[in-house]
Parts: C-alpha cells; sequence; structure tokens
C-alpha cells in the first residue's frame, strides 16, 4: 500500500461495471456455496488488515487530541475544524493545486503525442522509442530524485555547466522559487512514459477497419485523430489524468528527498503529505497528522470523481 | 498501467503475440518522416539524458564530479573502484540493503502475486455469499489516498510490535488490488468454464482444478502482475521510511537517500561518487528485467485493453 498504491490504484471506473461477474454464474453454480471463499479470503484477510483497520482507526484517531498535560481527550470534529483554518495546510494543498495544473496537462500532452506518433507508424525505429521512454518508470522515485538533485545543483550539475559553457544566469533551480518547476520535471521524467504506454495500449484497439473506412472517405491523419482516435481513447485519458491528480496530491518522495539540498525552499509543509508527515514523526501529533491525511484524502476523492463525472459525460 | 487494464472490461489474453506490426500493411503503409521521428527523438533524448548522466558519472571520482563537464568523461575512470567502495564501505551495508531489497521483493510481491491470482481466480469463477460486498469494498478502500493510511498503519504496527522488522514492509506490500483487478479480468476470459467442469466431472477436487488446469492458462496474466508488484515493491521508499529505523533492515532507496542525506548533516562525510555509483546498481536490475521480459509484459498488457 502506501507508495506502490499512488501508481496501482482502481479507478473509479470500473465502479460501474464490475469485470465479467455474470457471465460465469450460469455454470458455476455447484459445488459449495463457499468454495470461493477459500480463494479469495487470503486476499481479504490481509486486505482487511493492511486497508480496512487503518482507515477506520485513522478516523478513530481524527477524533481525539493528545495533550502534553491532561492526556488524551475526546475532541468530536475539532481537529478538522482546525486543519480546515491552518495556513500552513491551505499552502501545501494549494502549492499540489498548481503543481497539477500546470504538469498534468503538460505530461499527458507529451505523453499522447509520443503514443500517437508511435502508433501512426511513420516512425523510424518504434520499438526502440517505446523502449527507452518507458524506461524511466524502472527507476525509483529516490534515484530520479536523486539524480536529478545532482543534475540541477550548480556545483557538479548540469546548470552550472550550461551557465559556464554559454555564459547565461540561469539560477539553481534547488535554490530559487524554481524548485517547483524542478520538482514538476522529474515527475514529468518518471511517468511520461508510463502514461505513454496507457495511451498507446488504449489505441492499438482501435479496430483497423475504421481506418479504412475512414482512408475511403478521404480521411487525413488528423481527421483520423481527432475523429477516431482521441474519442476511442477517451476512456484512458479520463484514467490517466485521475492516477495523475491523486498522484500530485500525494507528492511527497521528491520534495522531501530534495529538501536536505533545498531548505530554504521547501518546507515541512511544502505538500499536504510531507505536512502530515512532519507532524507524525517530527511533531508526534499522530492525531492531527491523522486528520490533515483524511481530508486530504476526502479532496482527492472528489476532484477524482469530478474529473471522471465530466469525462464520462462528454464520453456520452 | 492499471489504467490500460481498466478501460477495457472484457480480457481477451493472446498467446501470440501482438498483432501490432501488420496491423496496417494490408493497405497503404504510411510513409515514414524524418520530422516526426526527430521530434519523437527529443522527447527520447529527455528520457535517456539522466540515465546516460548517471551512467558518466558513475565512472567518476569525487574531485572529477566537481570539476567536469557532467555529460562528458573526464579524469580517472573510477567506474571499478566507485563500485568496490559501493560494496565495502561502512561495512558493506549495501550488500545487506541489497538483500533486503531482494526479501521485500520475493516475499512481497511474490505473496502478492498469489494472493490475487487465488483472489482474482475466485472472483472470475465462483459465486459466493458476499461477494458484491467484496468487490465494493475492495473498490472503495482503494479510492483512499495511501496518505490517510500511512500513519494509522504505522501506530498499528507499532502497536503490534512490528515496526522495524522486515514485516513492517513485507505485509503491506502483500495487497496489490491492482493485481486482483487483473487476475480478476484475467481468469475470467481465460479460463473457460467448460474445462474446469470437466475436470471435476472427472472427478479432480477444486485445488487441483485450479493448481492442474486453470493455473497454466493464466501464466502471462501472472507474469505481468509480478512484474508490476516487483518494480512496485523494489521502488518503495514512504513504506520503508515510516516503518524502519535500524538501517540494517533498509532497503536500497532508504539506502541510498540515507548515503546522499550524510553530506548535509554535521560531521558527515560526502559520499556523492559512492551514492551515484550505488544508484546506478540499484537501477540495473530492473532496467535489465525491463529489457528482457519486455515480450512478457508488453503483451500481457496488450492482453487487457483487447476489446474486439
Amino acid at each position: 500500500m502506501l507508495t506502490p498504491l499512488v501508481k496501482e490504484r482502481l479507478p473509479l471506473t470500473t465502479l460501474a461495471s464490475p469485470p465479467a461477474v455474470p457471465k460465469t454464474l450460469g455454470r458455476a453454480r455447484r459445488r459449495s456455496r463457499w468454495t470461493g471463499w477459500g480463494f479469495v479470503g487470503p486476499f481479504m484477510a490481509v486486505f482487511a488488515l493492511v486497508f480496512l483497520a487503518p482507515i477506520v482507526y485513522s478516523l478513530w484517531l481524527s477524533m481525539f487530541q493528545t495533550q502534553l498535560v491532561g492526556g488524551t481527550s475526546f475532541v468530536g470534529f475539532d481537529n478538522y475544524a482546525r486543519v480546515l483554518t491552518d495556513p500552513q495546510f491551505w499552502d501545501g494543498a494549494g502549492r499540489v493545486t498548481l503543481f497539477l495544473l500546470v504538469q498534468v496537462p503538460v505530461m499527458l500532452g507529451i505523453s499522447l503525442l509520443v503514443a500517437l506518433a508511435i502508433d501512426s507508424g511513420r516512425l523510424y525505429g518504434r520499438d526502440f522509442f517505446r523502449l527507452t521512454i518507458f524506461l524511466p518508470y524502472a527507476v525509483p522515485g529516490v534515484v530520479a530524485a536523486l539524480m536529478w538533485g545532482f543534475m540541477y545543483g550548480e556545483r557538479f550539475g548540469l546548470v552550472g555547466n550550461v551557465n559556464d559553457l554559454f555564459g547565461t544566469s540561469i539560477p539553481d533551480p534547488l535554490a530559487s522559487a524554481l524548485v517547483l518547476p524542478a520538482i514538476g520535471n522529474i515527475v514529468t521524467w518518471e511517468f511520461v512514459g508510463y502514461n505513454m504506454l496507457i495511451f498507446y495500449s488504449a489505441l492499438r484497439v482501435v479496430p483497423t477497419s475504421l481506418y479504412e473506412a475512414a482512408e475511403i472517405d478521404g480521411a487525413g491523419p488528423w481527421r483520423v485523430i481527432s475523429a477516431i482516435k482521441l474519442p476511442a481513447i477517451r476512456g484512458a485519458l479520463v484514467v490517466a489524468t485521475i492516477f495523475s491528480i491523486i498522484g500530485s496530491f500525494q507528492l511527497f518522495n521528491e520534495p522531501s528527498i530534495l529538501q536536505p539540498l533545498s531548505p530554504n525552499y521547501i518546507s515541512t509543509h511544502y505538500t499536504p503529505n510531507l505536512y502530515a508527515y512532519s507532524l507524525s514523526f517530527s511533531g508526534q501529533q499522530y492525531n492531527y497528522s491523522a486528520t490533515v491525511a483524511i481530508i486530504m484524502g476526502v479532496l482527492t476523492m472528489l476532484v477524482a470523481y469530478v474529473v471522471q463525472l465530466r469525462g464520462m459525460r462528454k464520453e456520452a | 498501467m492499471t489504467n490500460v487494464l481498466m478501460t477495457a472490461p472484457t480480457v481477451r489474453p493472446r498467446k501470440s503475440p501482438p498483432r501490432l506490426r501488420n496491423r496496417r500493411t494490408s493497405h497503404a503503409r504510411p510513409t515514414r518522416s524524418i520530422l516526426l521521428t526527430v521530434l519523437t527523438a527529443l522527447i527520447g533524448l529527455y528520457a535517456l539524458i539522466p540515465l546516460v548522466w548517471l551512467l558518466i558519472n558513475a565512472t567518476k571520482t569525487q574531485p572529477d564530479l566537481f570539476s567536469s563537464f557532467g555529460l562528458w568523461f573526464s579524469g580517472d575512470f573510477a567506474l571499478w573502484d566507485n563500485i568496490v567502495g559501493v560494496l565495502t564501505y561502512d561495512g558493506g551495508v549495501f550488500g545487506r540493503w541489497f538483500l533486503n531489497t531482494l526479501l521485500y521483493v520475493v516475499v512481497g510481491a511474490g505473496g502478492a502475486t498469489l494472493l490475487a491470482l487465488l483472489g482474482g481466480y475466485g472472483l472470475a469463477k465462483f459465486n459466493f455469499p458476499g461477494k458484491r460486498a467484496v468487490f465494493a469494498v475492495v473498490i472503495g478502500a482503494v479510492a483512499v489516498p495511501g496518505t490517510a493510511l500511512a500513519v494509522p498503519t504505522f501506530l498499528m504496527f507499532a502497536n503490534l510490535g512490528l515496526t522495524n522488522t522486515p514485516w513492517s514492509v513485507i505485509i503491506p506490500s502483500l495487497i496489490s488490488p491492482f493485481g486482483l483487478y487483473l487476475m480478476w479480468t484475467f481468469a475470467a476470459d481465460a479460463v473457460p468454464d467448460e474445462i474446469m467442469e470437466a475436470a471435476r466431472i472427472d472427478g479432480a477436487s477444486e485445488a487441483r482444478t485450479f493448481f492442474q488446469v486453470c493455473l497454466p492458462m493464466m501464466a502471462p496474466g501472472i507474469v505481468t502482475v509480478l512484474l508490476f508488484t516487483v518494480v512496485a515493491t523494489w521502488n518503495n521508499y514512504f513504506l520503508p521510511l515510516i516503518m524502519l529505523r535500524d538501517p540494517d533492515w533498509y532497503p536500497l532507496t532508504l539506502g541510498l537517500n540515507a548515503w546522499n542525506a550524510q553530506a548535509t548533516t554535521a560531521g558527515g562525510e560526502a559520499i556523492f561518487n559512492l551514492v551515484i555509483a550505488g544508484s546506478l546498481l540499484t537501477i540495473l536490475p530492473l532496467i535489465v528485467a525491463f529489457l528482457l521480459l519486455q515480450r512478457y509484459w508488453q503483451s500481457g498488457l496488450a492482453a487487457g485493453s483487447v476489446k474486439e
């Protein structure tokens, strides 16, 4: 869970259609009615331990407050009221919102262009590009942040090299307000290939007959893209957007790893997730931290839900 | 990846490699475009440059790192020295981190794949009381962002005495909702009910039907789930960060970051050359796995998105 989930989470889209449930029922009656539990049971047992129990515990924690003097007491929704008026929380929430408004369209735009280019059959070395652009996905977020952190640095980084070579004066991204775009670049680098593969896989599903029909009707490549390809992969676009939004709201690894390099610009409440982490592990404020996480979780779900509704409505 | 699978409720795994190649050859094959290739190559460069940077700088000594151009070799070729340095620094703790990572991957990702396989098969091929509830609960809980789970999970595990042990990393890694979903859709289509019925009529038990008849048919799905759970576990950072205090249990990601942070702590020794060479050694196994196994995961993914 936790980190891996950011990458592998079921979109809400599946809610509408449980995959292939009804089909098997006809033949699969007989046997004991409970046989299926023998297979599903192990997953659900661990799932209850690492998903359900923490959610319930988190809700419980958010209702209490621990004071140095006086111990733990029930405070109802006081923590929620406090978070909603906490400038540090809103500072971080505003930052990740700005981040996602810029980074997500840039990243998904590049991914889509590359996917369309590879799918068009007009590239030399298509398989080579598909693989190299996907490779960064195999690089751990930690290593990506470390590498880019080094490359950004003025001392032995590329920024310094570029400045030396061309006499420019690009400021050190880590020692200036450029640190947010710098983080955006790292995230883009990591996930352009991942999203490209999603779009590409969706494009391959489009029936060839559609292209042939378009060809006969005299449609040019741009017309094929706008009238056939984009509508055909709308589902993938919506889902990739939702995933990217969830990822942006959960931004943690990159700022947390770059923090020692940029202490003046990356605060302990730089993102809500970083804030929740510092509250817990530097401040021992577990109850308040749980509340921050819950509110951020609810916000994430709301935004994801709205995006999904919009995306689906257009499709209809 | 997830996403690919999500878009297509029906899955039709294929044994043959994807038909990619000659999809459009029957009609006029589009003419190749140098301009488009160049533009795509720019994105390819963007993807590759940091990796090339890593490769080049892993060959430099620490002083050369500071004094030379980042994208070319310079000074002594110190790759071997750096690798030896990585493996011997601090009593060879890097080797320990590597073994920890392997442990987390083998038990965590292996276990996650097994649980997803069993669960997906159960959901696809049996009707049982509470099945709808299982679906609703899994989907609902997965929509909860991981952040909301981190702190309570840590506190729960602390109360159980599991923090700072390998279990605190392995147990949460065992659940891959994405894996469950993939196996579910895969099993629903790849395993015909008729064959299961035939096995049962022949007197095979449920376990035997599963292992000897159904399992082989789900192999492509299993390989794909395994690859993605392995990547997730190998690259995991946040979970071990909150769960582990003892460097002896660190995975590579956490260890590398600790080495890097050393430079900024008071009295800490800067070992940038080792951080860089160590990063290279960390990503190498996964890159190699991606390259060697690309046929399998790419066709597995394709299976998830075929709906014709």
